[in-house]
């Protein structure tokens, strides 16, 4: 068929045959791509009288906006935290390899480290595009060292700091640069936390309470000078109390200022948290649930020894623990089965599912426009799935950049 | 006229689509053989329950039809009689229209024609019956004052020069229009009527539409289904066009 393109000369492809998760549904409309972005067909038709270039058949897949990570340490043997001379192919690698489990962008995590290895690994993690060569860098998220002591998990003790002398001062020294930082984790019971939260706000980074033992008033605080994620609710915070509920209690808090949402991630492989706390959690506050991984080094290599920052980590099945310990740390979960697990748990329906996994990490990080939905105009990043939700191809800019292998491997 | 009587609403609707579909098949469109298809012209273009986007979400995108060959009245035009004028102009070039499917309005209007409209009119600029417009208002949030009070439609001599007409009317507020149209005489009041004086029309009803019609009447059509549907059975398919064409006699004449 003819088009006559008088906005554009690129070529428009036509998703048939398909569901698409639009407005909270799944709907059955073909999706249309133009230049990396999804095309509105009927502005195409009616304004630029024009048609598509290519239809391709999805063979009643269910697509959906790409999956977005905002908390993963490594894996594939790579650790965010460890400054090594090819730091660079390591994250090139983990981009890559996490486009198989549906990722189309990605935080890459640093756990707690001494701050000469802030200053040799950030200035080498750049936010960039997918594409061929891997996921998205949206920017880096920082999981401490401003935590608590008592809450500290896998994170080593020694690296812990606070900032009372020095406030927003002793943050930057500490990280040395904030340029490609999108998440920072702090323990707001600290001291001056008010001012490191209101700094890191107005320079648009997003503050994420945890590994804390902070009351529900401090946290509530926290939230008020512009905090928004809680990091792995239930894990590294004081446990749900009915006369004090602690950070949990933000789930239902009536102290979150108008129009400001806030978001919590939760690791749902199985053994971070009970299905029945995610269902708790889920039901007093759908809107604001974020699946994150978690995942370290050791997630999609064989069981055994990995490190993770500072600490080693000893794999064994699902279960990531400081070597010789029974302390959590980290997960080998992928995206894809957090997904599944996620909807296995809570029965909620396919489209919640995946918008757990997509639309709100865009939320929570402000980028809802272009990224985690399939609106007109906004990133062509998506997903093909089948009904049990697993990735069967992974789109970035409209192109194809992840394909499972038919013969299954 | 050929009245047929379904049913329900469903089943009218798809009684006329099978019509629809055989025609178009057996008419053997092809390049440069354009079946065209007449319709009634809606709302303002700039409004999202638009007609642009009800016809795009509940036909064009659909069917595999090139943008170049949907010609809608633009309600946006700098000169709107020179753009009815311009539609007037398309509709010859394009061969004139070979089938025009419409409804009808409760005062018995066809498209935007209403009462008092000249049976002879052209395409042009028509001021809406309060009627029409009360209708509109759930488009706009039940604000009277936003509904537009104008519209582009195209004439009452427009669709009779069409080749065929299809009528489709279902719903019991709709029965005293149908009675007015095919029981009482040809009168502007209500414009439907004029379809009587054409040699080919199809009116497609369900058992609510003719409520206000004689007994005698409906017993008289519902004795013709058996006839009249032959004209949906077979359903024709493009693929066995070739063999089927020379089969395309109607069963009988009005």
């Amino acid at each position: 068929m003819p088009s006559n393109k008088s906005v554009s000369d690129a070529p428009i492809v036509q998703f048939t045959n398909c569901r698409i998760l639009r407005d909270h549904r799944l709907q059955r409309e073909d999706l249309w791509v133009r230049e990396g972005k999804i095309l509105n067909p009927e502005k195409l038709f009616f304004d630029e009288k024009g048609s598509a270039d290519v239809q391709l058949d999805c063979k009643d897949s269910i697509i959906a906006p790409g999956f977005i990570d905002v908390q993963i340490n490594g894996g594939f043997g790579v650790d965010f935290s460890l400054a090594t001379d090819d730091f660079k192919s390591g994250i090139d690698l983990v981009s890559k390899q996490i486009l198989s489990h549906g990722v189309t962008s990605f935080c890459p995590t640093l756990v707690t480290s001494p701050p000469s290895v802030y200053h040799q690994i950030l200035p080498q993690i750049n936010v960039r595009n997918g594409g061929a060569h891997g996921a998205g860098i949206l920017g880096a998220h920082l999981e401490g060292p401003f935590i608590s002591k008592e809450k500290k998990g896998a994170h080593p003790e020694h690296c812990l700091r606070t900032f009372e002398a020095g406030a927003f001062q002793d943050l930057l020294a500490t990280y040395g640069s904030l340029d490609c930082v999108q998440i920072v984790t702090l323990a707001p019971e600290m001291r001056r936390s008010s001012e490191v939260i209101r700094e890191l706000t107005k320079r648009g980074i997003c503050v994420s309470l945890g590994h804390s033992v902070a009351n529900l008033s401090q946290a509530e605080e926290a939230v008020q000078h512009g905090a928004t994620f809680i990091t792995h609710l239930f894990n590294a915070m004081l446990p749900f109390h009915h006369r004090d509920p602690g950070i949990v209690g933000l789930l239902t808090s009536d102290k979150i200022p108008a129009g400001q949402r806030v978001f919590y991630g939760m690791i749902s492989d199985g053994i971070h948290t009970n299905p029945a706390a995610l269902r708790i959690a889920h039901r007093a506050h759908p809107k604001g649930l974020v699946l994150v991984t978690d995942a370290m080094a050791g997630m999609g290599l064989a069981p055994g020894r990995h490190t993770l920052g500072q600490q080693v980590v000893e794999i064994d099945g699902l279960n990531t623990y400081i070597a010789g310990t029974k302390t959590l740390s980290g997960s080998v979960a992928t995206m894809d089965t957090c997904v599944r697990h996620f909807q296995e748990a809570t029965g909620c329906s396919v489209e919640t599912a995946l918008e757990v996994a997509s639309l709100h990490p865009a939320q929570l990080l402000g980028i809802e426009h272009e990224k985690g939905t399939l609106n007109y105009d906004s990133d062509a990043d998506f997903l093909m799935l089948n009904d049990s939700l697993y990735v069967q191809a992974t789109y970035i800019a409209g192109e194809e950049v992840w394909r499972q292998d038919v013969s299954g491997m | 006229m050929k009245l047929i009587i379904l049913e329900n609403y469903s089943q009218a609707s798809e009684w006329a689509a099978k019509y629809i579909r055989n025609r178009i098949v057996q008419f053997g469109p092809g390049p440069g053989r354009f079946f065209t298809l007449g319709l009634p012209t809606g709302l303002p273009r700039d409004h999202p329950e638009s007609y642009h986007s009800f016809m795009w979400n509940n036909f064009f995108k659909h069917i595999d039809i090139s943008p170049e060959n949907v010609h809608i009245l633009d309600g946006n035009a700098p000169d709107l009689q020179a753009e009815c004028d311009a539609f007037e102009e398309k509709i010859k070039a394009a061969g004139g229209i070979e089938l025009f499917v419409g409804g009808i309005g409760p005062d018995g209007h066809i498209a935007f024609n209403e009462p008092g409209s000249s049976l002879v009119s052209r395409t042009r600029v028509k001021t809406l019956a309060m009627d029409t417009i009360l209708a509109n208002a759930r488009f706009f949030d039940g604000d009277l004052s936003k509904v537009p009070t104008m519209a582009l439609t195209v004439g009452v001599g427009t669709v009779m020069d069409a080749r065929e007409v299809m009528i489709l009317i279902t719903g019991a507020h709709k029965a005293f229009a149908l009675y007015k149209a095919i029981e009482d005489g040809v009168n502007h009041m209500w414009t439907v009527s004029a379809f009587q004086q054409h040699p080919n029309t199809v009116f497609v009803c369900d058992e609510d539409a003719t409520l206000e019609l004689k007994v005698k009447t409906v017993k008289y059509f519902k004795g013709l289904m058996l006839v009249h549907n032959k004209l949906v059975e077979p359903l024709y398919s493009m693929k066995e066009v070739g063999a089927e064409r020379s089969q395309s006699k109607k069963p009988y004449s009005d």
